[in-house]
């Protein structure tokens, strides 16, 4: 037993080494993961050409210099030299300022915030975190599905997130970068999908009980497949308003996929506003309450809504 | 509200059979110490010369072995998660449903974090530093106890959540709104922040305490560039201490007001805002992550200098790369959650500060390197520890910059890869380092030696066993397993969770060998005493007193002219030289205000916790009276008597002679 396990790790690393491993952030299924998994190799390779030495001299120097070597030059009192030390200040400073060179630019370009260079027009999904699944909204198309998203390939997506309750990070590890979910407030990712297929989805980010239920298929089809999964949602008679919301919005674990054929316009902007209207509420009882000024000081909600309007 | 507040019955976990067993266990081993105390009619010398005790050496040996309870502790909770995620693969539940698993994977955080590693190094901290520098004790005896116990206080409550009520479910980090009163009514996260808070307390007049006794009660001649490296790197971690843990304490306390009093500091509605606790707490967590890892890198250059029987290479920058890793510490907090959405120049800005603190890391790693060079290394345990830890460490050091770069961290944020890098850091870094620590200064605070074969033994263990862990979590982060999932259903992801289940195992017989070695060494203690009190042919001033040092620690306050001050008193040979004569010496008295004001805070907290009013304010009251009581309180010094000192020393000195001669 032991034995064909170790046999499997061993084939498994080998594998992992060589072809990089299945269905994680080495084997990338879009450009953002692809330009995030070289980042990830030319980072390492530059850090191992000190990392390596460091390691190599500390086992050397151990093994040559250990007790009852007396052949070996024994300097106690030895404690300083410019030389050596200029080079090991220099040493990593050169390593630090390539990689602080590599980090900035990149940063730059992989900015989540950032909508992807390309000739197709961007999707857009809204996408909610309840406890515990997912909701994503198509308002362009008019549907909304839990834990099943499903996007056209070789057309950049941009979602915008938000949560109803705790804190998630929405994550497709194949196609590349993870961005939290927070109430009363939108994050936005742009990801694309060049390879069709079907990737998990997970919540990075603990959120309680059922969190480990919080898995979603993202489903990646051409054009025509896309615009076929859309037709079918279409079909289905459930629509997603604010009462079948506040059914959806309770708290559910390992939730199967859920189709709504209609979704309210405003439904992702009523779920990210509420918090801010109930600080209206709060502020009701008060009376210097000027709730307008409060708003804009203090919302979020508010500015990231009003750009998700003007554009 | 009852007399009892939320308390009752109900609280206790009657259905929980691994918490029941768990509890009757601890309850026996109480017991049976309890009556072996009483055997041994002890009660009275651990009242007196423990419990009481302000003596910095007694302290840090208290210290140490809180650290090692909680060890044991903090560790069932880690290999009860890894034999989990063993079990629970493809699809299978395991043994541990969600309820029960969120509490340990919190616990196993908070205790490892908080109640071992902090305790473990402050421990260390008291047993050498004040001896370093050549002081008596530390600069306020009293205040010194007082943190100690209000350090086993929080460990008290937290302990305590397991067999009354429940331990927060949210994760080490307590991000609201998760931990709001909305999302956590229980009384698990009350637990988190009281045991956090009164502990907090402790350590903040620790990091205070020791900054005004390297500032006031050097020996004559040590400048502050004289001072042996390990004092170094510990004032800088305590100035971290002082700048970072009021933070701490102030967001724990605006949470507090959240869920007491209705506050809306982090909630989602009425204008909260929970990512202004998250960069809040990370400015407290990342220098505190500093504030663990600066000692031992103070452990390993006092290690590698003595057992290489060589100066330290490049001091001056290893005291200047520590001040830049203290003050780089305090702006890197964003890195935590470059995927909260802040902007392209914002998080490359974090990225690049945190790459730089690699810049003064790698320095120390060469620096020690050329200790090494040219040196005389005697392979004892606490060398293999550092030689573990200067492999080890670095690949920790590789992962964190490559998470510190916002491309690559976007993909590896919150997966295992996360969970492979800080433990590769923290085990390989601060936990080797205090390993190290412990073998190198065990024989001087106990006077005698441990079992070097059982050591190396357990080094191995630890080594090994690390590996087989760890290493696989960098795969499954790789392969897009997120943390502090209860179960999987990814076959490809089986192999790996199998092998660092393994790895936890193999480390479990490397702790377990640490204690045989305790046990071991306490036995044959007659035949392995350390008569020189200088086992190891030191170069620090804690080698120039006996094992265990007079209570006092240095009949004649020594005057130093060189870092490596023993080293030049035993060149010049002025080391174990009796004086003339001697002159009265003066000791603070023990005292129990420090045990019963941090008892009278404790029951406080735990008041608060189960929301019993009269309680806390009967715990609040009495934690005021107990500090005026000794505030007002002027019978607290004694002078030993020069006769006293002469008897003590001349045996010291006869030992020293027969040992050597």
């Amino acid at each position: 037993m032991l034995v064909r396990s170790l046999r499997k790790a061993a084939l498994a690393a080998a594998v992992f080494a060589l072809a990089g491993c299945q269905g994680g952030v080495l084997d990338p299924k879009g450009q953002v993961g692809v330009d995030e998994k070289n980042l990830i190799i030319i980072s390492t390779i530059l850090m191992l050409l000190v990392v390596i030495p460091v390691i190599v001299m500390t086992l050397y120097f151990a093994w040559k210099y250990r007790e009852g070597r007396d052949n070996e030059i024994y300097a106690p009192k030895w404690a300083h030299s410019t030389k050596i030390e200029t080079i090991v200040w220099l040493v990593p400073v050169a390593i630090v300022l390539v990689l602080g060179v590599i980090t900035w630019r990149s940063t730059q370009a992989l900015d989540p915030y950032k909508p992807l260079v390309h000739e197709e027009k961007h999707l857009t999904v809204e996408v909610v975190s309840l406890n515990w699944k997912w909701l994503f909204i198509y308002p362009e198309q008019g549907v909304a599905s839990v834990n099943e998203l499903v996007i056209p390939t070789d057309v950049p997506v941009r979602f915008k997130i938000t949560s109803e309750s705790t804190m998630n990070s929405f994550f497709i590890p194949q196609l590349g970068s993870q961005i939290y979910s927070m109430a009363g407030m939108e994050t936005k990712l742009h990801l694309i999908a060049n390879e069709p297929g079907t990737y998990e989805g997970y919540s990075a980010n603990y959120s309680g009980a059922g969190f480990t239920g919080m898995k979603f298929k993202t489903v990646a089809t051409d054009k025509a497949g896309f615009q076929h999964w859309i037709d079918s949602v279409k079909q289905d008679e459930d629509s997603l308003d604010s009462a079948t919301y506040a059914e959806l919005a309770k708290p559910s674990e390992n939730n199967p996929v859920e189709h709504f054929g209609a979704v309210s316009d405003t439904l992702f902007h009523d779920i990210m506003y509420k918090y801010m209207k109930n600080y209206n509420d709060w502020n009701k009882n008060s009376p210097k309450a000027e709730s307008e000024h409060s708003i804009s000081e203090n919302s979020a909600a508010h500015h990231d809504a009003a750009d998700a309007e003007r554009s | 509200m009852s007399l009892l507040g939320k308390l009752s019955l109900d609280a206790i976990p009657y259905h929980e059979p691994i918490i029941m067993g768990t509890l009757a266990v601890v309850g026996i081993a109480g017991i049976a110490i309890a009556i072996a105390i009483t055997r041994a009619k002890q009660w009275g010398t651990l009242w007196n010369d423990w419990i009481t005790s302000v003596d910095h050496k007694r302290l840090g040996v208290m210290y140490i072995i809180l650290a090692l309870i909680m060890l044991v502790r903090g560790f069932s909770d880690a290999i009860m998660m890894r034999t989990q995620l063993a079990l629970a693969t493809n699809g299978a539940e395991g043994y541990l449903p969600p309820e029960h698993y969120d509490q340990i994977f919190t616990a196993h955080g908070v205790i490892m974090i908080i109640f071992m590693a902090m305790p473990f190094m402050i421990g260390l901290m008291n047993i050498a530093l004040p001896l370093q520098i050549g002081a008596r004790d530390v600069a306020f005896p009293f205040m010194n106890n007082l943190s100690f116990w209000l350090t086993a206080g929080g460990a008290v409550l937290i302990n305590l959540s397991l067999g009354l009520g429940e331990f927060a479910k949210t994760g080490w980090l307590a991000y609201p709104p998760l931990s709001e009163q909305s999302f956590s009514p229980g009384v698990g996260v009350d637990y988190y922040i009281w045991a956090l808070q009164i502990s907090g307390v402790g350590t903040l007049l620790t990091g205070v305490n020791f900054l005004v006794t390297v500032f006031k009660m050097r020996a004559p001649g040590m400048k502050l560039m004289d001072m042996p490296i390990f004092t170094w790197a510990c004032t800088w971690a305590n100035v971290l201490i002082v700048a970072s843990f009021p933070i701490l304490t102030a967001v724990l306390g605006l949470l507090a007001l959240d869920r007491y009093f209705d506050f809306h500091f982090f909630t989602n509605a009425a204008g909260g805002n929970a990512m202004m606790y998250i960069n809040l707490f990370w400015a407290w967590g990342h220098p505190e992550v500093y504030i663990l890892i600066l000692p031992a890198f103070g452990i390993f250059s006092d290690v590698i200098s003595t057992f290489t029987g060589k100066r330290l290479f490049g001091y001056k920058s290893m005291v200047w790369a520590s001040g830049a890793i203290s003050i780089l510490g305090f702006i890197v907090w964003l890195h935590h959650f470059f995927t909260m959405g802040s902007s392209a120049n914002v998080n490359a800005f974090f990225g690049i500060m945190t790459m730089i603190i690699a810049v003064p890391t790698g320095v120390k790693l060469f620096n020690w390197l050329f200790t090494i060079y040219r040196g005389r290394l005697r392979l004892t345990v606490p060398v293999l520890w550092t030689l573990g830890f200067m492999v080890t460490f670095t690949i920790g050091g590789m992962t964190g910059v490559l998470l510190a770069v916002p491309g690559a961290d976007y993909v590896l944020h919150n997966s295992l890869f996360l969970i492979a890098h800080f433990h590769n850091t923290i085990i390989g870094g601060a936990v080797f380092g205090y390993m190290a620590g412990f073998a190198y200064w065990f024989p001087k605070a106990m006077g005698f030696h441990l079992n070097e074969r059982i050591g190396k033994a357990s080094f191995w263990c630890w080594q090994i066993g690390f590996y087989v862990a760890f290493m696989p979590l960098y795969v499954l982060g790789f392969l897009g397993m997120t943390r502090r999932l209860n179960h999987t259903n990814n076959p490809d992801w089986n192999i790996w969770l199998y092998f660092a289940c393994i790895g936890a195992f193999i480390i479990l017989v490397g702790i377990v060998l640490q204690f045989v070695q305790l046990y071991l060494a306490f036995r044959d203690r007659e035949k392995n005493r350390d008569l020189t009190g200088d086992p190891w042919n030191g170069h620090t001033l804690e080698w120039a007193t006996a094992s265990p040092p007079q209570f006092y620690n240095f009949a004649e306050i020594p005057h130093v002219r060189d870092i490596d001050a023993f080293t030049e008193m035993k060149e010049q040979g002025i080391a174990y030289k009796k004086p003339a004569s001697y002159a009265p010496i003066h000791m603070p008295k023990n005292t129990a205000s420090g045990v019963l004001m941090a008892g009278a805070a404790t029951l406080f907290g735990f008041a608060a916790i189960w929301h019993i009013t009269w309680l806390a304010a009967v715990g609040l009251i009495s934690t005021v009276v107990f500090l005026l009581l000794r505030a007002y309180n002027n019978d607290v010094d004694y002078y030993v008597q020069p006769d006293e000192v002469e008897r003590i020393e001349s045996l010291h000195l006869n030992q020293v002679k027969e040992a050597t001669a």
